[in-house]
């Protein structure tokens, strides 16, 4: 299976063919075909990945076997057991002079993950929506785009090379806009959809052009071969950094990081399962993926090794921050979640910048479980009890007696989010600041404990105004039916054993056993675990619950509190400025788009009316004499010429058609007379 | 053997079959005067075939009946369709590549 990868990405495409042709003419709508093949894909990637853990246990096994001698020079090396190369294939695709262009599968750990997490959550939003999406007039249609997400994310995943990450990369972009634009009959829906499109195109002009500086620095398209360029001692630094910031730009667009993150809330117009695949778990993280695959290139370009400051972890350390803060003067419970999105690929970017690859990636990992969840319990809040809203403060409150399941899967999302022992969150997120404090990047893991405050607040918050209190909506609210729950408890079942993967202090470490990459891979520290830090980062999300449940809680009490941006002019400002998203909308729409559109606009316009216009004018007479002159030579001496050869043999011709009679025996004549003519001649020369 | 009587039959028959092709309006009589023709120049073989002491005058003869015989097929094929498309076998008719 490890060789024959490509299947699992080949079966998604051939789904959305097979719905996009006889989707309609099934009784399911082509719901059957998408879940069968994704159901299929799941089972082929779970035994992709036992058979890489068995893998890296033979190299491994096998490098014990060689002695003591071997072994203590390989684990100089690298830190831990053996080299193990990733399982590449690959086909020429096409090929341009002596330079082969390969279309093909690399697999080693992270491909692994990924493979396995994007179709866990693809079969779980596939059969959630069967529920959720009953009866939309787009249901086919909405599962073809589907299948072929499914399918572009997976290529994106497999590849080797960069080119072919290129075009999964734009395929999921593609499918993102299909969907967020699903509903496409409300104007707003289909101005999210070009809104997002046309953002992430933005990073992705910095993504082409990193992929050519890579490729004309190292020579080549292979991930690996670029990542062993970019390691090696003759690498050339200042390329390498140009080329990462640029590849930099694509993370920043994709992964919604400040300053091009405000794409993903508008995101949210599409439907809540599509939220929950495509911008929670897998497409949003492609970004983060990309760094994680090219981190040979960060690694060299922003010097991540030497500790500091590079671009990488302040842009992370920002969209956190940012991210988080916003999510509080959300009222759309979506948008807290895309806010919290954000911010948590805030945590992912500042790892890989700060050197946490292996915090990172699994970061990556245990997120996917428990935001996919937190989306679709939002989602089966709107479908069963809020009437199809996602306005917490108008349409929601009170539901957990009402949905118990939603209720609890929702508590262990949170939970989870939020960082408390012994949920997923917490292993990753503290492995993240614990590199980041080991590795000469304090500032970063305290702005990460900062996050983790603000992270618990807000989904305290979140989960008070929708299932506790009273309930404030008109529905009559219900629990959601067994398509939608069973996805929800599988995901929380998910989100409270992923973090077990890779848990130091027990002693598992998964992720730096099988996931960490040991071939053409930077020397990243893997730290020690800390437990004052995590008992920190604990007590910290402790006291944030319990902050932000006290003032929801007794809100009634706290009068110094109620109506405080009434009263205070600066904390007026403050909400002002969250709830206008810090005036980014405004700035892109008004300032950027309106300066285009005003003053540049004009300015090109004048530019282009009395500068080109007129150097095109001049240039356009000047041929126009030369041409006239030309024309006078050739209508008189060529044309004159041509026209008399053409004139004599008309006459001529008329002359002679009367030969032509088309009489059999005119002709017949001729030639008796020519023959005797001739046999005349011959007897007279005799 | 004197040759001179065969050779004057020859041209004499020639130039009855050509004085057919060219006047007779007819297009069977015009295809029979084609056969008169061939028959002439075969008449011509036969006879220095006869006088030279060499066969292959005679081979040429009856290549020439051969062809002649598969002329005949395609000629009244040409004839008949003539016919049909303009309800007489004039040859005067027939001059649609007039110039």
């Amino acid at each position: 299976m490890l060789d024959a990868a490509w299947i699992i990405p080949l079966l998604p495409a051939l789904s959305f063919v097979a719905i996009l042709f006889f989707g309609k003419k099934l009784p399911r709508g082509g719901a059957e075909i998408g879940i069968t093949t994704v159901a299929v894909s799941f089972a082929l990637s779970c035994v992709t990945a036992v058979q890489w853990f068995s893998h890296v246990d033979d190299a491994q096994g096998g490098a014990e076997g060689l002695g003591a001698i071997g072994r203590s020079m390989l684990g100089a090396a690298e830190g831990h057991g053996a080299v193990v190369e990733p399982v590449v294939h690959s086909v020429t695709w096409f090929q341009s002079g002596a330079m082969k262009f390969g279309v093909g599968i690399q697999i080693d750990g992270l491909a692994v993950m990924m493979l396995f997490v994007v179709t866990l959550i693809s079969l779980l939003v596939h059969i959630y929506s069967t529920a959720y999406m009953k009866d939309d007039v787009r249901f086919t249609y909405y599962y073809a785009a589907l299948s072929l997400f499914t399918a572009s994310m997976l290529l994106l995943v497999v590849s080797d090379n960069t080119l072919q990450l290129l075009v999964g990369w734009e395929l999921v972009g593609l499918c993102s806009f299909m969907l967020i634009g699903h509903w496409w009959e409300e104007g707003a829906n289909a101005s999210a959809a070009l809104k997002a499109f046309l953002t992430t195109r933005t990073g992705d002009i910095g993504l082409m052009i990193g992929i050519i500086i890579t490729f004309f620095a190292a020579g080549t398209f292979n991930i690996v071969g670029i990542n062993e360029y970019a390691l090696s001692s003759g690498a050339d630094h200042t390329l390498m950094l140009v080329g990462a910031s640029c590849l930099l730009m694509g993370i920043i667009g994709k992964s919604g990081q400040f300053p091009l993150h405000t794409w993903l809330p508008d995101a949210m117009a599409g439907p809540t399962p599509v939220s929950a695949l495509i911008h929670a778990a897998t497409m949003v993280v492609a970004g983060v993926y990309l760094g994680a695959r090219l981190y040979g290139v960060f690694w060299n370009g922003f010097t991540i090794g030497s500790g500091g400051f590079n671009a990488m972890a302040i842009i992370g350390a920002i969209t956190i921050i940012i991210g988080a803060a916003l999510a509080f003067v959300q009222d759309d419970i979506k948008k807290v979640l895309a806010y919290s999105t954000i911010s948590q690929l805030g945590y992912m970017v500042m790892g890989l910048g700060v050197g946490a690859w292996v915090g990172a990636v699994f970061h990556l990992f245990t997120h996917a479980f428990f935001k996919a969840l937190l989306f679709l319990g939002a989602g089966s809040v709107s479908h069963s009890g809020s009437h199809h809203s996602f306005d917490m403060k108008k349409d929601m409150g009170g539901l957990r007696r009402h949905m118990p399941v939603t209720f609890w899967t929702f508590i262990i999302g949170s939970a989870a989010l939020a960082g408390i022992l012994p949920l997923a969150g917490f292993w990753s997120k503290d492995e993240i600041l614990a590199t980041a404090n080991q590795g000469d990047f304090e500032v970063f893991a305290a702005v990460g404990l900062i996050g983790a405050f603000l992270t618990a607040a807000y989904m305290t918050r979140c989960v008070y105004l929708t299932f506790l209190g009273t309930y404030r909506g008109h529905g009559k609210p219900h629990e959601s039916p067994k398509a939608i729950t069973v996805p929800l408890v599988v995901l929380a079942g998910f989100s409270v054993v992923a973090g077990l993967a890779n848990a130091a202090p027990l002693g598992i470490e998964k992720f730096k056993d099988y996931i960490e990459p040991s071939f053409a891979f930077p020397p990243v520290t893997v730290p020690e675990f800390d437990y004052g830090l995590a008992a920190a980062s604990f007590f910290i999300v402790v006291l944030a619950i319990g902050a932000a449940g006290f003032f929801w809680f007794r809100r009634e009490e706290l009068h110094a509190l109620r109506g405080l941006t009434e009263r205070n002019a600066s904390a007026r400002v403050g909400y002002r400025f969250l709830v206008n998203k810090y005036y980014l909308d405004d700035l892109y729409e008004g300032v950027i788009v309106a300066g285009i559109k005003g003053p540049i606009a004009q300015a090109s316009y004048w530019v282009n009316q009395y500068v080109i216009d007129a150097a095109v004018r001049g240039v356009g007479k000047g041929a126009r004499l030369v041409a006239s002159g030309i024309y006078t030579v050739d209508q008189e001496a060529v044309d004159g010429t041509y026209n008399a050869i053409a004139r004599e043999t008309g006459a001529s011709g008329g002359l002679l058609r009367r030969t032509q009679t088309g009489r059999l025996q005119w002709y017949a004549l001729v030639l008796f007379a020519a023959v005797g003519l001739f046999s005349l001649a011959l007897v007279i020369a005799r | 053997m004197i040759l001179n009587q065969f050779l004057i039959l020859s041209a004499f028959l020639f130039c009855v079959g050509m004085y057919g092709v060219l006047a007779r309006r007819n297009a069977v009589l015009v295809l029979m005067s084609v056969e008169l023709m061939l028959n002439a120049v075969n008449l011509n073989f036969i006879a220095f075939s006869a006088r030279l002491q060499d066969v292959s005058g005679q081979v040429f003869a009856l290549f020439v009946i051969t062809i002649a015989a598969a002329e005949v097929g395609v000629g009244l094929a040409i004839v008949l369709l003539i016919y049909r498309n303009f309800a007489s076998p004039d040859l005067d008719a027939v001059d649609q590549l007039r110039g």
